[in-house]
């Protein structure tokens, strides 16, 4: 019971920060594109400018929460995934001081460099994230003693020993940086006007379409390399209904784009990241990590869990916090509801 | 180079330049509600817009406290495994409270703080300046906790699966070595703060300009640093090194120097601890002032190292005992000068006292040292252990990354910890040589935009 409960509150955690930090690296992937003049690039920024270090709070606190519930998840991944992790947190930092500094430096040359750099580590990290979860959901190459160790690619081929990089998490990669792509696209149409806001909403049409390719492929080649995904759709057909969601998002995107309502396209695109991560999720279980050396070394629910205590005490005050912090967020949200206006910023 | 030196070279680095950041997070929070509440009392615009000023200051330097913090939260996972595995649901618990319960709440309330003064009221931006300040405590508070529990476990029972598991909750948070360790670390945190809030205060006015401010953060910084200078000796200095001594005898032993037990031992100001023969060179000591700081009588025995057994002596002795007298010697310091300078300001001759605002300029990466120097003392004499006296620290690293992986990484993070060092010091030192802006140049700087 408690196994169950947990799962599914770190899966939560994983969903509340892809669709919140993948709007503010969507606007990182894109403002080099949709932003051409200052002005433009200081709107687009102040779209995520006081919200997007909170967005990045749920990572960690979704990690701290997978620590403790998990720990045996958490030190095999973690030391297994070490050098993409360690790439992970560099790009992670220069992103952070790339965002946070441009307004501190007034010498054109320099804010372009920074601006580069934002935008390059936002499309990494997200491909990064991708291909993550493809690791997760394909398995890897764990021992007797739970641990493992991946090399960045051996020779791009699923299997026993594969790399971090195969033709299967590229794809994963490639989902992940079209899908934060619209959803930062949506929220740019749907917080700021003028040239930005046109373009935003311009671009997202076409990337839906994509998206709703590559959804299509990566699903294909999830049936192929890991076909125990689906045992627990079949044994449960009612939970047919997040494929559905999946699609019925990716439709309500396009259209309620067209219609030019920016607020429904993006919580359509919300819809869809929490289906793909839920359907993700709902595919493993009870199995947290996959072995690609035999189902016998899978690290499952049961193996990796906490004691008793730890966790029944965590959850009283996982509670209790996360209330508190949504509250918070939902306050911060609606001093800066509105579109960014920026002659009567202060900042 | 084995695996286990390259994991632990790379927390001691990454944490310690981690430190720098937060250190300043802390004391400059408590500094900016002090002239925040000044402002909203008195209605004064010069010290709304002091506390503006170290606002844009906090603001960088939170962003480096954030994106150097990160790293340190993943790292248990990747350089620490075994030793998350078995520890995790322990102190797990503390390391994601803080995630929960502060940084969401600091991040939001500092968006509102930096960004948001136009759209909420006065006494709207004073809370969100107060609750910043609640949040970076709490963190710090959620951390400290979690070392604590590696110094001195506590609450703890072990599973059938060799894991620890939580007893009870609030002896977890209520760790007495938590607690002293706590209220001695965010002293010193202030002690930073107000360093730096005085040290610019005394650049402007040995410089000759916006002296209306640099009084401002003089007095502030002054005052807030002889508090602090004080209570870091006694009493928080004072209780934690009698509950380290009671708890840790080799660390104590080691800080000290003291490789002979002695009654009525000796405290040693200066001198060089010699491995090989096991003694002090050049030694000036205090006679029995050691046993009677620990212990409240000069005649007590103090447990020397020839009492512990020679594997669980700390492993790196003599920068263990410099660390601590380091740490020791710069308290000394600091409590001289702020007395000296709080006796100027309270007779008005401060501002006019050219040798005394130079030391106050001059001394403000000192509380940086010190900081480090403390940390430095507390880790190092906590080994061999990394939970002590239940896990040693060769168990804990993670077997499944190698030294050239972990030396790669090493290198990785010292290579962009150096860029980030130079681009911090570029910006902040823009921002002190901007200064606080005056009514034209804010709008100016508005119209700008
Ligand atoms: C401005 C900084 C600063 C200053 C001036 C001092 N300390 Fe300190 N000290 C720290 C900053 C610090 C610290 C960085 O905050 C530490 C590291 C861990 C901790 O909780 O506090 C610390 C740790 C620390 C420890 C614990 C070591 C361990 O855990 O093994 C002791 C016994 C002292 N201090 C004692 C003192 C004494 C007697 C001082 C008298 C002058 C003193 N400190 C000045
Ligand atoms: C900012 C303050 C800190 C500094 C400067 C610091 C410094 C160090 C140093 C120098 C080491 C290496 C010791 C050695 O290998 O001999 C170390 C190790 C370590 N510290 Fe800290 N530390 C700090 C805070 C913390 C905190 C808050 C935690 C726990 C939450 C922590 C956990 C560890 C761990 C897990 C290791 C590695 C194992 C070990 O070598 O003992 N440190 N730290
Ligand atoms: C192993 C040790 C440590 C870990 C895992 C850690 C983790 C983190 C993380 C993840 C952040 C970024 C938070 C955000 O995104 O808002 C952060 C910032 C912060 N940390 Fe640390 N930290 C460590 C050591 C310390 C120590 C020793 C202290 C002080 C006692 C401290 C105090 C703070 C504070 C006050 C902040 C927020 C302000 C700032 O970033 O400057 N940390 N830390």
């Amino acid at each position: 019971m408690m196994g169950f409960l947990w799962f599914w509150l770190v899966a939560v955690m994983i969903v509340g920060y892809v669709v919140l930090d993948g709007f503010d690296l969507g606007v990182g992937i894109l403002h080099l594109f949709l932003a051409r003049t200052e002005f433009d690039r200081r709107t687009t920024l102040a779209s995520i400018g006081p919200v997007w270090d909170g967005n990045e709070v749920w990572l960690l606190a979704g990690g701290g929460t997978l620590y403790f519930a998990f720990p045996l998840l958490y030190a095999s991944a973690f030391s297994g995934f070490y050098l993409p992790l360690m790439i992970v947190l560099w790009l992670l930092i220069l992103r952070g001081i790339s965002v946070e500094l441009r307004n501190h430096i007034d010498v054109g040359v320099w804010r372009s460099l920074l601006d580069g750099v934002f935008g390059l580590a936002s499309a990494l990290l997200a491909i990064f994230f991708g291909a993550a979860l493809a690791n997760v959901l394909r398995g890897v190459p764990l021992q007797d003693d739970g641990y493992f160790f991946l090399p960045l690619w051996t020779n791009w081929q699923t299997g026993a020993h594969p790399g971090i990089l195969d033709w299967y998490t590229v794809i994963g990669g490639v989902v992940a940086l079209v899908a934060l792509t619209l959803h930062g696209a949506l929220w740019l149409a749907l917080k700021t006007s003028g040239d930005v806001g046109r373009r935003a909403t311009r671009s997202a049409g076409p990337l839906t379409i994509q998206l709703a390719a590559v959804t299509l492929i990566s699903l294909g080649a999830t049936i192929h390399v890991r076909p125990a995904s689906f045992d627990n759709y079949f044994n449960h057909p009612l939970t047919f209904i997040v494929p559905l969601g999946v699609f019925a998002s990716l439709v309500g995107i396009g259209l309620f784009n067209r219609q030019g309502r920016p607020l429904a396209a993006f919580l359509s695109s919300c819809v869809y990241l929490f289906f793909m991560l839920a359907g993700a999720c709902w595919g493993l279980y009870p199995v947290l990590l996959p072995a690609t050396t035999g189902v016998e070394r899978n690290i499952t629910l049961s193996r990796a869990l906490s004691g008793p205590h730890t966790l029944s005490v965590g959850l009283a005050w996982w509670t209790v916090g996360m209330a508190l912090a949504i509250g918070y967020i939902v306050f911060v949200y609606s001093r800066f509801k509105g579109k960014v206006d920026l002659a009567s910023a202060d900042h | 180079m084995n695996a286990e030196l390259i994991h632990r070279l790379h927390f001691a680095f990454t944490v310690t330049f981690h430190y720098l950041f937060p250190q300043l997070t802390m004391g400059l929070a408590l500094l900016i509600v002090v002239l925040k509440s000044v402002a909203l009392k008195t209605g004064s615009e010069r010290w709304d817009r002091a506390a503006r000023f170290w606002g844009r200051i906090f603001g960088i330097n939170f962003v480096f406290g954030v994106v150097t913090g990160i790293p340190m939260e993943f790292q248990f996972g990747t350089n620490w495994a075994r030793f998350s595995q078995l520890s995790g649901g322990v102190i797990g618990q503390p390391l994601a409270m803080e995630g929960v319960f502060s940084f969401f709440l600091e991040s939001a309330f500092l968006g509102l703080f930096l960004y948001g003064e136009k759209r909420i009221s006065q006494t709207m931006h004073w809370f969100s300046a107060f609750m910043v300040f609640v949040g970076s405590w709490i963190s710090g508070f959620f951390i400290i906790v979690t070392d604590a529990w590696m110094q001195h476990p506590v609450a703890y029972d072990r599973l059938p699966n060799g894991q620890f598991e939580v007893l009870s909750f609030w002896q977890l948070l209520l760790n007495p070595w938590g607690l002293l360790q706590y209220m001695h670390n965010m002293t010193g945190a202030v002690i930073t703060g107000s360093f730096v809030m005085a040290a610019v205060g005394a650049f402007y006015l040995l410089d000759g300009r916006k002296t209306e401010y640099a009084h401002i953060f003089l007095k502030v910084g002054i005052i807030a640093g002889l508090i602090s200078s004080i209570l870091i000796i006694f009493p928080t200095g004072d209780l934690h090194g009698k509950y380290v001594a009671r708890n840790q005898p080799a660390a104590i032993a080691g800080m000290e120097g003291l490789y002979k037990t002695e009654t009525g031992a000796g405290m040693v100001l200066i001198g060089q601890p010699n491995p090989e023969t096991g003694e002090i060179d050049n030694p000036i000591v205090i006679n029995d002032l050691l046993s009677f700081l620990i212990y409240g009588t000069t005649k007590a025995e103090v447990k020397g190292l020839d009492q512990i057994p020679h594997d669980q002596w700390p492993t790196a002795l003599p920068l263990l005992y410099y660390a601590y007298h380091i740490m020791a010697g710069l308290g000394t310091w600091f409590l001289l000068l702020m007395v000296m300078a709080a006796f100027l300001l309270w007779r008005r001759r401060l501002y006019q006292t050219r040798l005394v605002l130079w030391a106050l300029l001059l001394s403000f990466p000192l509380p940086y040292i010190a900081n480090t120097a403390g940390w430095l003392t507390a880790e190092l004499g906590r080994q061999p252990w990394l939970i002590y006296g239940l896990m040693r620290t060769s168990e804990g690293f993670s077997r499944t990354v190698s030294a050239g992986n972990g030396l790669f990484t090493l290198i990785g993070f010292m290579g962009l910890y150096t860029l980030l060092g130079l681009l911090f010091t570029v910006l902040i030192y823009r921002e002190i040589s901007n200064g606080p802006q005056s009514a034209s140049t804010d709008a100016i700087a508005v119209h700008a935009h």
